[in-house]
């Protein structure tokens, strides 16, 4: 019998011998495809099963994690969702992540090598996986302010910064929706929420407006044009430009006009001051042409034109086009064609010129914090470009105090404080113009840069919801 | 058969220091996976820990008493998968949501149960050889079992017909039928194997049985397909199907009768195959598991075992930690799924260590069975060690994919009272076996007076095992 005993173990061992080496193919060999085969949640699980780090602004969740009940153990929620959709994005199984929640997803999963110590820590006390949590340079009081001041139903962005650090205090936009509909775990109830969003004329999920969106800025774009002028040395506070009330556009049988019921035609001439101050076009355009069209160019990319780049949300390049006839380009000049910005992007050039000449780099973070608060990580101010010289930061700041003062960007106007400005209408086709504000206060000790954007808007409302907002935010950061 | 010698020597302070390591691996887990909550150390663990340690210390006295020559590495073992298993089950507790029924609570009730049962069977039985008269009884108490869930106390669960109502639960006879069966075959083989050697015809190199013989074959044929047919219990019919087969072999040495066996088997399954749509299922979604129609199909699709293989990847090889997976995302992981959940968070090192551990308990097993001087002894620890075995592959190979996934226990670690009472009870009859395996021939009085008549056939001298297979 004991032959047959010492067989039957035998046999008995070649079965564990098997089941070694399934267990082995499948957790060794096998586990890399498993693990990214396409029903393996358990990634995703990982992913938006953390308790993911809040986004904070002024110290109050925007964004968090709290315990949820199901598989997944937490839920994302948005605080003020729809004020700070554009800002968060959103972080959702079914279409992944956007804005902070995609960029900071290292820090807020806190899977970041700067929480590498605490992931030690971790793993050998069994502790929960925590994320930092980001907190935003945004200030609530201004960033309500801001978003109150957009109609509902109107599409438009505020962008308020302080141009020394290029810290960015209120960026709203509307229309906007609510992240915690994209944040759901039934992903069929996302789905559908997707669907509805989609029908929301004027929004996309995916883009923060005021970073993102492409927009004709009409005469704000001069402030880009004088730049030239004065950097290229060809003109300068002196120089007088003829101020046709039509000028005729080679190659084309339309004219560029004046607008006709502007302080334009008081003058024949004008000089960049007045030029600025009545927002007149066709100075501008004849500058465009005898500084050229690569001058332009230059002068724009040195404002932060045709790049993308991240503060830390991505933001879309600014375009100024090239290879231009003199037609288009005296149309570009005055910020039409197809010169197209980022609401960011003209509050980037009015924050060089108040910062006399140095552009800082945007920025929205003010400080990573470890689960145990401890800071992981704080943006020091950047430089970004050197836009211009001083002196002619400090010349067009002067003739921008004179269009608060004297020109098209009264209501700006602020008792007591200078207030440099530029107004701008673009004209865009088939739709209602843009109504543009950029500036910023006080001229002498630039504190703010106010960059305001309502798109489709009849000359009167967008007057209306331009100047005289820059002004309210002017004064509650003066009054901080 | 004399010559396994044992030295005689008790080993009892060996399995004292490793009873001290067992518990610190079962002790420790409980501890890890309660490292999360706000006081890991609430009466609940010291409790636990301590009830156990306290019943491996009986345990461990009476064996000092009633046999002294057991086998010191069995209980340790043991102890050590009961405990991993209840930390395990435990940790899956914790990821249910907070209105669900915990599981681990009514586990470590069993866990004492089943302990008590062992060393209940331990101080009632004292040498496995009186179990010998029990022979027919045993079979007649097996068949009821068996019967039992078909009659109105029985309940259906997920579409296997194998629990009955006990009013404070459920209970699974079957588990209990393993060892009843494996008594019966044992006293059954033992005593009619000459009959069954002698007899019969002669085919070439393979001795045919005669077919009054092949009685039990046939009886254990009918049982597993019956189970089956009448329960749709895939695992239990492959494992008292697989016990009988190795206790035949082990009792005549012929292959012929393993090849019968299997013979029977591959018409017994085909004909399933055919016959019972459950059967075919698990064949389909063990071949077509990653077919996205086989995967979604509920029930009876893939799921569960790409499920499993998920979290067993996810562990790769040193695991996720305990408590850091997720294998609360495969079905039933508490129970016939525990392997997936274990290798997910020990990683495959750690279920290396697991299947390790129950090599060497099988191993002892057979250690025992090959040092025991009676065939009853050898047949009973043989059959009952290659269940164990076998219970171990049929889960593991199912859960890895290289067979189809049956619903079974993995013995000692998955959730399930009655498994966890009739397998304790096994480590009782174990021990026991290995007593007198182990235990100097010189000493004390001879134990033969629990056996019946035909003792000679089962001392060394006349040992026919010899002759048929030399």
């Amino acid at each position: 019998m004991n032959q047959a005993i010492r067989r039957s173990w035998i046999v008995a061992m070649s079965m564990f011998a098997l089941v070694l080496g399934s267990l082995t193919y499948v957790q060794f060999f096998e586990a890399n495809a498993l693990e990214n085969n396409d029903w393996n949640t358990r990634q995703i699980l990982q992913d938006y099963g953390k308790n993911r780090g809040a986004i904070l602004v002024d110290g109050r969740p925007i964004a968090e994690s709290v315990p949820s009940d199901d598989q997944f153990n937490y839920q994302r929620v948005y605080n003020e969702p729809e004020m700070y959709a554009h800002l968060t994005g959103f972080f959702s199984l079914v279409n992944g992540s956007t804005q902070l929640e995609n960029v900071m997803n290292e820090e807020l999963s806190g899977s970041s090598d700067d929480l590498f110590i605490d992931q030690m820590v971790r793993l050998f006390s069994g502790a929960q996986a925590q994320g930092a949590s980001v907190e935003l340079t945004i200030d609530p009081q201004l960033q309500q302010l801001a978003w109150d001041m957009i109609p509902e139903g109107q599409t438009g962005s505020i962008v308020v910064m302080e141009p020394a650090t290029g810290n960015v205090l209120a960026m709203a936009s509307k229309p906007s929706y609510d992240p915690n509909l994209l944040a759901a775990h039934d992903t069929s109830v996302v789905v559908q929420n997707i669907e509805q969003l989609a029908q929301v004329p004027g929004l996309s999920i995916y883009f923060n407006p005021a970073t993102q969106s492409l927009v004709a800025p009409g005469s704000v774009f001069k402030l880009v044009v004088a730049a030239a002028a004065l950097e290229t040395g060809q003109f300068d506070a002196e120089s007088t430009i003829p101020n046709p009330p039509v000028l005729d556009l080679p190659g084309t049988d339309v004219g560029l006009p004046n607008f006709t019921t502007g302080g334009c035609a008081a003058r024949d001439t004008a000089d960049l001051e007045f030029a600025l101050e009545q927002s007149c076009n066709t100075p501008f355009a004849q500058i465009a042409w005898e500084v050229g069209e690569q001058a332009v160019l230059e002068q724009a990319q040195e404002f932060g034109f045709g790049e993308r780049f991240f503060i830390p949300v991505e933001v879309a390049a600014s375009q100024f086009p090239t290879e231009l006839s003199e037609a288009q380009l005296a149309q570009s000049a005055i910020g039409q064609f197809s010169v197209a910005v980022t609401p960011l992007q003209m509050a980037m050039v009015s924050a060089a010129i108040a910062n006399d000449g140095v552009l800082m780099k945007p920025n929205l973070v003010k400080a990573v914090r470890a689960p145990d608060l401890s800071i992981i990580d704080e943006p020091e101010p950047e430089v970004f470009r050197e836009s211009l010289s001083a002196d002619n930061a400090n010349l067009i700041t002067e003739w921008m105090v004179n269009v608060v003062e004297n020109g098209t960007a009264q209501n700006a106007a602020v008792p007591g404080v200078e207030v440099a400005g530029k107004t701008g209408t673009a004209e865009v086709p088939e739709q209602g113009d843009n109504a543009w504000f950029t500036g910023f206060a006080p001229a002498d000790n630039p504190e703010v840069v106010v960059s305001i954007v309502m798109q489709d808007v009849d000359i009167a409302t967008g007057a209306q919801l331009t100047s005289p907002n820059a002004k309210r935010l002017i004064e509650a950061v003066l009054n901080r | 058969m004399s010559e396994v010698l044992t030295v005689p020597k008790s080993r009892r302070n060996v399995e004292a220091l490793l009873l001290v390591v067992a518990l610190t691996v079962a002790i420790g887990a409980n501890w890890l996976v309660g490292l999360d909550k706000e006081n890991p150390f609430d009466s609940a663990f010291w409790l636990q820990g301590g009830t156990l340690a306290a019943l491996a210390l009986i345990f461990h006295i009476l064996l000092r008493f009633r046999a002294k020559y057991a086998d010191p590495v069995i209980l340790p073992i043991v102890i050590a998968l009961n405990g991993i298993g209840l930390a395990m089950i435990y940790r899956l507790d914790l990821a249910l949501p907070a209105d669900a029924q915990p599981v681990a609570p009514s586990q470590f009730l069993w866990t004492t149960v089943a302990m008590g049962a062992s060393i209940a069977t331990l101080l009632v039985i004292r040498d496995h050889r009186m179990l010998r008269r029990f022979t027919y009884i045993s079979l007649i108490v097996s068949a009821v079992l068996l019967m039992l869930p078909l009659t109105p106390l029985g309940v259906e669960i997920n579409g296997a017909r194998i629990w009955i109502n006990v009013g404070v639960g459920t209970f699974q006879p079957g588990e209990v039928a393993k060892i009843t069966l494996a008594i019966f075959f044992a006293g059954y083989l033992s005593t009619n194997r000459d009959l069954i050697l002698l007899a019969g015809k002669k085919l070439g190199p393979l001795q045919l049985p005669r077919f009054r013989d092949l009685a039990p074959m046939v009886a254990a044929w009918l049982v597993s397909i019956g189970v089956l047919i009448f329960q749709r219990d895939l695992g239990s019919s492959i494992l008292f199907f697989g016990l009988f087969m190795a206790m035949i072999y082990v009792a005549t040495s012929r292959v012929s009768w393993v090849l019968i066996g299997l013979a029977m088997i591959a018409v017994g399954g085909y004909a399933a195959l055919q016959l019972f749509s459950h059967v075919a299922l698990r064949i389909d979604s063990w071949i077509n598991a990653f077919e996205p129609e086989v995967f979604n199909r509920n029930p009876g699709g893939s799921g569960q075992v790409v499920q499993g293989l998920f979290g067993l990847a996810n562990g790769g090889l040193v695991g996720t930690g305990l408590g850091q997976g997720r294998p609360d995302l495969v079905t039933y992981a508490n129970s016939d799924m525990i392997i997936t959940a274990l290798g997910e968070e020990l990683g495959l090192i750690g279920l290396f260590a697991i299947v390790l551990l129950y090599i060497l308990l099988i191993s002892r097993g057979f250690r025992a069975a090959l040092g025991t001087r009676d065939g009853f002894g050898k047949l009973l620890a043989c059959g009952l060690s290659f269940t164990i075995a076998l219970q171990c592959f049929v889960v593991i190979g199912g859960v890895t994919r290289l067979i189809p996934l049956t619903g079974l226990t993995t013995p000692f670690m998955s959730a399930g009272g009655s498994s966890l009472l009739a397998n304790w009870i096994i480590v009782a009859l174990l021990l026991l076996i290995s007593e007198t395996a182990r235990r100097p021939a010189v000493k004390g009085p001879v134990r033969e007076t629990f056996s019946e008549g035909k003792q000679n056939r089962n001392t060394p001298a006349t040992d026919p095992t010899r002759e048929v297979t030399a």
